[in-house]
């Protein structure tokens, strides 16, 4: 690895940079300075914790530490998906679907990808471990919030349509059927989109920041391939998921609408 | 007895008891608020509700739902669609039948939103039909129409009604309407049968 590091000049001299954007919007009072400096800071302070974390974490290598790193991060991700929608269940499932999705979708590949495909020794090896965790629980939940967020609002605002189907004598499931596929489309279209344009358009964060670090482009185009895929299939499989939770949700035992689990 | 419900109830009526014989039009009146449009959604089990409905002596939990809301059939006061021409909510189109009812086999190519609120009001009738249902309920079902029109769909109703023996529950507010059709008829004020006043 011929990777330079970096001083706290360094960052310094950067972070002058945001000053200057920052004194440039007061004095054009644009009223952005503050979130600007805000957003800076709290960049720095939750990047420097993560950074110390994964130190300590590294340096111990306990199965015990990493379960409960990756526990809080899904909790963490699931209360993001909830955050991230209109209108949302109420009670536990409002949480719940959210959570269990991207646990299911982000969990379950993340171990597949360590056991089968890295096979690092031991395989739990957080270098590897929650990375890839955290690559894919944040674009698994971005997908889920997304879809979710989209299925919740047309129940809200088609609940007519959807009742005059019922009173038809169709199932719930027919009578969701077209928002359930417009709601798994939009949670997709941004990973589909992103793998497209990967390359030509955008270089990938993780392929940049590897190269950055010293690693030959190509051993960082397979890692970005794998990641991509990765992304890919958790995004699809976690909102897929999500969203059928979610229109079991939107009926109850008898088939009727119910937008009243909605707040 | 066609239809029974007893100790109906929801949050915004009840408790009330119905009976409903076949080939019975009863009319439901009242001001508005008072629980109509919500009872008649309770008894097509769209809404939750308390009480035991009885459908031919069955009761409504024993029957799937999809095909309670076929037998008991509600006609919402505004009409909905799913898709953009009328022949996609007509799967099973029957010429003949169309054509009887002032349609041509024609009619399937046309655009719902170009069709008139009486044509539009006619056909969401004839959706509920392809059904067969042995009862209909009603929510104000002629009040956005004009008089011709009005006419038009009452004679639809009562020609089905005489073919099949259907009963109806027909929420209107219009005395002369109940006047020339009604067998029987309520009064419900808030969320209770009552006395017109």
């Amino acid at each position: 690895m011929n990777m330079i590091l970096l001083t706290p000049l360094d960052l310094l001299l950067t972070a002058s940079l945001v000053l200057a954007l920052a004194i440039t919007s007061w004095y054009q009072q644009l009223g952005l300075e503050r979130q600007l400096l805000v957003a800076a800071l709290r960049t720095t302070i939750q990047l420097v914790l993560i950074g110390w974390v994964l130190k300590l974490l590294f340096e111990q290598v306990n199965l015990l530490w990493i379960t409960a790193i990756a526990t809080v991060m899904i909790s963490l991700a699931g209360y993001e998906i909830r955050q991230r929608q209109k209108h949302r269940f109420s009670g536990p499932w409002g949480y719940g679907i959210g959570t269990l999705s991207v646990f299911i979708s982000g969990f379950t590949l993340t171990l597949f990808s360590l056991l089968v495909v890295i096979q690092a020794d031991p395989w739990y090896q957080p270098q590897y471990a929650i990375p890839l965790l955290g690559m894919l629980l944040g674009n698994t939940m971005t997908g889920i919030s997304l879809a979710l967020d989209q299925l919740n609002k047309s129940a809200l605002q088609q609940r007519r349509i959807i009742e005059a189907r019922l009173l038809q004598g169709h199932s719930a499931c027919e009578a969701i059927q077209s928002y359930r596929r417009e709601a798994t489309r939009i949670g997709m279209i941004p990973t589909i989109n992103g793998m497209a344009a990967a390359g030509i358009i955008s270089l990938p964060g993780m392929m940049t920041g590897q190269i950055l670090a010293g690693a030959a482009p190509v051993e960082a185009v397979k890692y970005q391939i794998l990641i991509m895929f990765l992304v890919a299939v958790g995004t699809g499989f976690g909102t897929l998921f999500a969203i059928s939770l979610a229109s079991h949700r939107l009926f109850d035992e008898r088939q009727r609408l119910r937008v009243d689990r909605l707040i | 007895m066609l239809l029974t419900a007893q100790q109906l109830q929801t949050p915004q009526f009840g408790p009330l008891d119905i009976s409903l014989e076949s080939s019975e039009r009863l009319f439901i009146h009242g001001p508005s608020g008072a629980g109509k449009s919500v009872l008649l959604r309770a008894l097509a089990d769209l809404d939750p509700h308390q009480g035991e409905i009885r459908f031919e002596g069955q009761p409504q939990q024993q029957i799937p739902a999809t095909e309670w809301r076929q037998q008991v059939s509600y006609l919402p006061a505004e009409n909905q669609w799913w898709a953009a021409t009328v022949g996609e909510h007509f799967p099973d189109a029957n010429s003949d039948h169309f054509e009887r009812l002032g349609f041509s086999t024609d009619t399937l190519n046309w655009q719902i939103e170009h069709c008139s609120s009486g044509e539009r009001q006619r056909l969401a009738l004839l959706r509920l039909l392809q059904n067969q249902p042995k009862i209909l309920l009603l929510d104000e079902a002629t009040a956005n129409l004009d008089p011709e029109n009005s006419l038009r769909f009452e004679n639809l109703i009562l020609d089905y009604q005489q073919q099949h023996l259907t009963a109806l529950i027909w929420v209107s507010h219009d005395p002369v309407q109940i006047a020339r059709l009604a067998t029987r008829s309520l009064y419900l004020n808030h969320g209770n049968w009552g006395i017109a006043p």
